[in-house]
């Protein structure tokens, strides 16, 4: 998981993002413990209540759940609700910005398709 | 617990106005970058909350007690600053021990941990510390002093980047564990502007900005492109500055994104360096 601290996305939003990659690639399990505000915050440097805001973005989401006195838990279901919105957000996240490269270097739509077969054989 | 309320504070030193009718809070708990050139204020600031000097007129209230020359206000705040008030012949480990009486919840053995960690032999004297050293050793004590209050004055000087990196994870460490407020003056704000929670700019005396970093942020953003198609998009905008690489080129604006970005250039974050260059510019 890495914060790019030159990117115009707020740091909170980032951390978000990685927590949810990291749930996806199956290095956060479901029903298991995340790092706490502290290791986030000692490990990125950055203010603790940057990490407390990006941690309840997922908490709002029902990716996380708290227990009391423990820390912050992957709830069962998490990748598959998270599967699920990555899954809305292909088309915005990727399909638009493929389709402007492609334009921009006048690569033909069967080109792409044919690239894109080509990518899934591999 | 209230902060630290500054309240109409004025100081002149002769008749150069050092601070002109500053109000300001320092909430509890937060950690606060303070932020001007060389002159601004700073630490005239910084001194004039710990009752090292005197303002003209204006009042210091901490958690509701005027702090002038009062003890039991002072003792809540902790000043680390460039000046040092050893004596040069006393050992750092003397300075330990002296620190427990007047700050009686200075953990000691936290201290020593942190002086390992630092690599500081604490069977030095004051005086044969290098510059860097110096440094090191007061922000040990601030880290480890335990007042509600911890105030620190261009802390990092002289620190070679290592130590600067592992004095941001103890302080974020310490923090998390045991939460307080800390003022963080300094005019690197590409450092610490991750670490801080609210910003506090002055230039002159005067405060200029006075809000969450996060909407500092949030206040402006870069494009990166072509030097033509970045001319045409910056045209009629509040430009911060320009950077040109051959037929390339970035530019730092302020404001907010309005609407879709023409293809081809690219969006960055805002420059805080070039934000603060720029607003304590004459």
């Amino acid at each position: 998981m890495q914060i790019d601290f030159e990117s115009n996305k707020p740091i909170f939003l980032q951390i978000a993002e990685g927590i949810e990659d990291a749930i996806l690639s199956g290095a956060f399990a479901e029903e298991s413990q995340i790092p706490s505000i502290t290791e986030f915050s000692v490990n990125y440097k950055i203010n603790p209540a940057t990490a407390l805001k990006g941690i309840n973005i997922l908490v709002e989401e029902g990716i996380l759940y708290k227990k009391r006195g423990i820390g912050m838990f992957v709830k069962e279901g998490a990748t598959r609700q998270l599967k699920q919105k990555r899954k809305e957000q292909f088309f915005d996240n990727y399909i638009l910005g493929l389709v402007a490269e492609a334009k921009r270097l006048e690569l033909s739509e069967e080109d792409v398709k044919n690239m894109i077969e080509r990518g899934f054989k591999k | 617990m209230t902060g630290i309320e500054i309240k109409n504070v004025s100081k002149n030193y002769g008749n150069v106005q050092a601070l002109s009718n500053i109000n300001l809070t320092f909430e509890s708990d937060k950690i606060y970058g303070l932020l001007g050139r060389n002159g601004a204020g700073k630490s005239t600031l910084l001194n004039i909350i710990t009752s090292r000097i005197f303002a003209d007129s204006g009042e210091v209230l901490i958690d509701g007690i005027p702090a002038k020359d009062n003890d039991r206000a002072l003792k809540k705040v902790y000043l680390m600053s460039e000046k040092n008030f050893y004596p040069g012949r006393m050992k750092i480990k003397e300075v330990f021990k002296w620190t427990r009486q007047f700050y009686p919840d200075f953990d000691e053995d936290y201290a020593y941990k942190l002086a390992e960690r630092f690599e500081l032999n604490t069977g030095k004297s004051v005086k044969s510390l290098s510059t860097g050293y110096n440094s090191i050793f007061k922000l040990i004590i601030a880290l480890s002093v335990n007042t509600p209050y911890v105030l620190l004055d261009e802390p990092v000087l002289g620190l070679d980047a290592n130590h600067r990196e592992l004095f941001y994870k103890v302080l974020l460490e310490k923090y998390s564990q045991s939460p307080c407020t800390i003022v963080i003056s300094t005019h690197l704000i590409e450092e610490v502007s991750n670490i801080i929670e609210n910003i506090i700019i002055i230039k002159k005396g005067r405060i200029i900005k006075n809000e969450t970093c996060e909407s500092l942020l949030a206040s402006g953003y870069s494009v990166a492109g072509t030097a033509a198609k970045v001319d045409a998009y910056i045209a009629g905008r509040n430009v911060l500055g320009v950077d040109n690489l051959g037929g390339l080129k970035q530019a730092y604006l302020l404001g907010k994104i309005d609407g879709e970005l023409p293809e081809g250039i690219e969006l960055g974050k805002l420059d805080l360096q070039k934000l603060f260059i720029q607003l304590t510019n004459q």
